[in-house]
């Protein structure tokens, strides 16, 4: 799994000994008490880790915890079970004063451009507000704010505006000038383009493309697009009910995938090329997925199982763990 | 005796959905508290005239005021206004004017210990609550539930009894116990703060609880807090004048406003003039601070009315005739068939961007049984068009010009009578959130049979036949139990098909689909447009289907119509215009489309358009493309029209499209940063490795190095 068989040449680095980030058996389960305990868990033993200068997708429906995961590295989720290891530290537990410091390089751009900046606050306040916490002067700050913007494609003078005066693409920009004026060596993107227009979200796409190209960073990169996640991530990682059920390059996941799921997923990304989607349309029926509307599975076993083609009695009694399949790991007994 | 607090008006903490009106239109989201809004009305103008005029003329009593408070005129009791004493006198013969003066700083700075109190408590608590999680928050809410509870004028008596009458602290008292109301006004507002983006993004940065409280949720209660502040002070303000009147108000000589109204009411028989200065002075100062209340509390646009004004319905009637008598009478067109022609939306309603057009000159036709989908980025008037189909537009916006004709009949120049007639028959509707269209109150079965029997006229049973043959229709294997679910307790790919089920309740033959699997997983949505696409061919009804989804056009429509900046720019048979696209617009659209590509030749670039979609207000008479179209020219700058595209059967509104079709043009990755220029020739003059240099600005495309 840790091996980056395809990268971007210009993404390339020499391989480092430690990841960026490593998570190790991740488990996160909502709200309290034995109910809680016997319901399954949203998160359910997660694994994977993220290279310095890496970037690495995490893709799923709606419910896979795959938002979930990144609020529990960010620390805005508190974790069940498993570690969260950052340069070597763990930080599944930290607290406010190892998260501040942690907080210039570990940073997070999130989905909803209208609700990630405080509307009654100036871009220029809001860029700076991180800063200014960690004691950089307000001039000082000012004028990082005003060559952050600019690296962004807006003008200086954006400092003084507020964010509804910018549209939604623009606040986006925004929210990455906040995320990356500190210099951080990760960042969490969750479901950073999904709001936004095609034209705007190729703009977005390519200012973190080139933003990690220029500064070595990091992405965990989550979106439900597995085409997205496959223009900007090296490897994807596939998650279903909380569970990992492929991760590997991401040109042998969306290109070859192995688990059923994953087939089902990327065969029902519809492509702009009529005659080819009906063949993929095709090819996507003859999968014989079953609809996700079935009833939620027991816990225990493959959490794909009522869906899944191929699922026999094996399915229902034992959880299939991820096994090397070609360039990937799948969880899934007959991939 | 003390009163709950009224809710303010929900202020609000997200932008909410402001789909009503056209973006050109919506307001500023900053909605900052400002002097403007307390200036805005005449009332509140009065009332900060009239406590200021009252605190001025009280703070400086001692230097203007005829008679000290004390001084008894014996040879004027009871008197009414006189030459000697402008607002008469007492029963001691003691001057009203002065006495009413000299008491109101008093009144008002101890009814502003109230307020202190009562905000600053509640407001504290319902931080605290909303930062400190779930717990925190339920032992707050229970010992606020009980002190709701409490008989408040019991309390206050208990503490006089104790205490004696302590005006200061009877009013904290008081606001300790008010404060409970304010804790339950802020809290779903302060917990509704606590969950924006930014409060998560300052927690990244390690901002502690506190400082987000200061920072980002307070500023944001302020307008409730001061609303509020002004109905609590004049609250405290009565309370105070009641305690006063039942003989706890400040000790006797003292005056005090409860105290004179209780002496007037002692002579009201004999005297009933007294009762008038004391009390219209209190009126009026109750009345300022709730006028100055409500002038804060006012959303910025409260004053547009969401029903549509007489004179916007007459001008609408107005508009509707002069349409339906310009046009000329309908041709016999075939049969179920729809066909718009010069379809312009424009804002009618009174105030700012009056006139201005959304929609213009939009043409397009739909066979029975075919799909035409209507693609572009937002901003460009899809959903408007859209909507006019169905006569749902928004208060504010109308049809202005041009055809929507549907069997032998207009309904562009239809009444909403004739609309009621044909919406749910003829037309239906299905929208992006499939939970706006079923109301949480009710079962599905309920929602489904209720729509049936209104549209078919059919019986109670017979119409619960018909409702589960058609969730089976639209796919859900237990259609029995679906029938008996409320709307929240199924999913949102459940709840799609439910919408589409009552769609269909009336057999329509036109379906308008607003972007109907956006908010739906990429697996649910390639189920539903399987679902929509089996719908089409069984029943041979026609679909509109609005999206900005590419891939969703290629899957299920057969025609499709790209929109930009409210015209359509091309149309035409769906394969030939994603296959081969003549606009300028539809190549940047297909080429910023990270779908259009496979893994293997994902490029390093996805092009990108420079600017955004203009602002209706803005859109030019030439080329409405022509400020972000990279090909654009000074052959550009004049109107275009749509014009046959050399190949096929489709239309395109371009003036270089044949030129660009000979040449076959791409569009391209435009902004590309310096280094990465850099980048690229030095990989082109390397000699080893596989990476080409970039072979002109036309033709880029960057190989991989899969090293």
């Amino acid at each position: 799994m840790s091996t980056t068989t395809s990268v971007r040449p210009d993404a390339q680095r020499p391989a480092a000994a430690q990841p960026l980030l490593d998570v190790k058996d991740l488990v996160v389960r909502y709200g309290r008490g034995r109910k809680a305990a016997a319901a399954p868990a949203a998160v359910d033993r997660v694994n994977f880790s993220i290279a310095p200068g890496e970037t690495v997708g995490l893709v799923g429906e709606s419910g896979s915890g795959k938002s979930t995961i990144g609020k529990a590295i960010l620390g805005l989720q508190k974790v069940s079970g498993g570690t969260i290891t950052y340069e070597g530290k763990d930080i599944t537990s930290a607290g406010v004063s190892q998260r501040r410091a942690l907080g210039s390089e570990l940073r997070a751009v999130f989905q909803d451009p209208n609700s990630s900046l405080n509307p009654r606050n100036t871009v220029g306040s809001s860029l700076a507000e991180p800063l200014r916490l960690r004691g950089v002067g307000a001039a000082d700050a000012r004028q990082r704010a005003e060559d952050m913007l600019e690296r962004v494609g807006l003008p200086r003078d954006a400092v003084d505006r507020y964010p509804s005066q910018f549209s939604g693409g623009q606040r986006q920009r925004i929210s990455v000038a906040r995320a990356l004026i500190c210099d951080p060596k990760l960042v969490v993107c969750d479901e950073a383009v999904s709001a936004l227009d095609l034209s705007t979200q190729a703009q977005v796409l390519n200012l973190l493309a080139d933003l990690r190209d220029e500064r070595g960073l990091g992405y965990l990169f989550i979106a439900h697009d597995i085409a997205v996640v496959q223009f900007l991530a090296q490897r994807v990682v596939v998650l279903y009910r909380g569970q990992v059920m492929e991760s590997g390059p991401a040109a042998a996941v969306t290109e070859n995938p192995r688990h059923p799921f994953t087939q089902a997923l990327v065969a029902a990304s519809p492509v702009p090329r009529p005659a080819e989607q009906a063949a993929r349309r095709e090819a996507r029926e003859s999968l014989g997925v079953r609809t996700g509307a079935a009833a939620v599975p027991a816990p225990g076993g493959c959490p794909f199982r009522l869906r899944c083609p191929l699922a026999t009695d094996l399915c229902a009694t034992e959880r299939p763990a991820l096994r090397t399949v070609g360039g990937s790991a799948v969880a899934c007994h007959y991939a | 005796m003390i009163p709950n607090v009224a809710p303010a008006p929900a202020d609000s903490a997200e932008p909410t959905a402001a789909a009503v009106l056209p973006k050109a239109l919506r307001q500023s989201a900053v909605k900052k508290f400002s002097g403007s809004k307390l200036f805005a009305s005449p009332a509140s103008v009065a009332g900060v005239i009239w406590l200021a005029v009252l605190v001025a003329a009280s703070l400086t009593a001692p230097l203007w005021l005829p008679y000290k408070t004390e001084d008894q005129d014996f040879t004027a009791v009871l008197s009414g206004p006189t030459a000697a004493h402008w607002l008469g006198t007492d029963e001691l013969g003691r001057d009203i004017l002065s006495r009413i003066f000299a008491s109101a700083a008093g009144t008002l700075g101890t009814s502003m210990i109230t307020v202190m109190v009562a905000v600053g408590l509640g407001t504290t608590l319902a931080m605290l609550a909303a930062a400190a999680g779930d717990r925190v928050e339920t032992v707050i809410s229970r010992v606020t539930e009980v002190m709701m509870s409490l008989p408040g004028t019991v309390i206050i008596l208990a503490v006089i009894g104790a205490v004696g009458t302590n005006i200061p602290l009877i009013m904290a008292i008081l606001g300790v116990l008010i404060s409970a109301g304010m804790y339950r006004v802020m809290l779903g507002q302060a917990k509704s703060l606590q969950s924006q983006l930014y409060v998560d993004a300052a927690k990244v940065d390690g901002v502690s609880t506190l400082g987000i409280s200061l920072r980002h949720v307070l500023p944001g209660l302020a307008n409730t807090i001061v609303v509020q502040s002004a109905l609590i002070f004049a609250v405290g303000m009565l309370i105070q004048a009641g305690l006063a009147f039942i003989g706890f108000g400040p000790p006797i000589p003292e005056p005090s406003w409860g105290g004179m109204i209780q002496g007037a009411s002692q002579n009201v028989y004999n005297a009933p003039w007294l009762m008038v200065p004391t009390g219209a002075v209190l009126a009026l100062t109750v009345l300022s601070a709730n006028a100055i209340g409500n002038a804060l509390g006012k959303a910025p646009n409260a004053t547009a009315s969401h029903l549509p004004s007489a004179a916007a319905r007459r001008r609408r009637a107005k508009a509707v005739a002069a349409i339906a008598a310009a046009a000329p009478a309908p041709n016999d067109s075939a049969k179920n068939t729809l066909s718009v022609c010069n379809l312009s939306v424009g804002v009618d309603s009174d105030g700012a961007g009056h006139g201005v057009r959304l929609v213009t000159d939009v043409s397009f036709d739909v066979e029975p049984g075919t799909v035409l989908g209507l693609v572009g980025e937002s901003g460009c008037g899809k959903t408007m068009t859209a909507l006019s189909l169905l006569g749902l537009l928004p208060s504010g916006v109308s049809v202005t010009g041009g055809q929507i004709l549907w069997n032998g009949r207009n309904l562009a120049a239809a009444t909403d009578k004739d609309m009621e007639g044909v919406r749910g028959r003829e037309v239906a509707l299905i929208s992006q959130e499939p939970m706006r269209a079923l109301d949480p109150m009710f079962t599905v079965g309920y929602q489904l049979t209720a729509a049936i029997r209104r549209l078919r006229g059919m019986g109670r049973a017979e119409a619960k036949a018909e409702a589960l043959g058609l969730l089976e229709k639209v796919g859900i294997v237990d259609a029995a139990r679906i029938l008996k679910t409320y709307p929240h307790q199924i999913s949102g790919g459940m709840a799609q098909r439910v919408a589409i089920a009552l769609a269909l309740s009336g057999r329509p033959r036109l379906l308008v689909a607003d972007e109907p699997t956006t908010a739906l997983d990429v697996t649910v949505q390639a189920e539903i447009l399987s679902l929509l696409r089996g719908l089409v061919k069984d029943t041979g009804m026609s679909v509109v289907m609005v999206t900005h989804d590419l891939g969703v056009v290629a899957d299920l429509c057969d025609q499709v119509a790209v929109m930009y900046a409210g015209e359509v720019v091309e149309n035409g048979r769906t394969d030939s215009i994603l296959d081969n696209p003549r606009h300028p617009y539809t190549l940047a659209l297909l080429a910023a489309d990270p779908h259009a590509n496979h893994a293997a030749d994902m490029p390093e670039r996805l092009a990108t358009i420079s600017g955004q979609v203009p602002q209706p207000k803005d859109w030019p008479s030439t080329c409405r493309f022509a400020a972000r179209c990279q090909f654009a020219g000074s052959a550009c700058m004049v109107p275009v029209p749509l014009l046959p595209s050399g190949t096929g059967d489709g239309l395109v509104r371009c003036v270089k499209a044949d030129e660009l079709a000979v040449e076959g043009l791409d569009w391209v990755a435009t902004d590309v940063p310096s280094h990465h220029v850099l980048n690229l020739v030095e990989a082109g003059t390397a000699p080893a490795g596989p990476a080409k240099a970039p072979a002109g600005l036309e033709r880029r495309t960057v190989e991989k190095d899969h090293a």
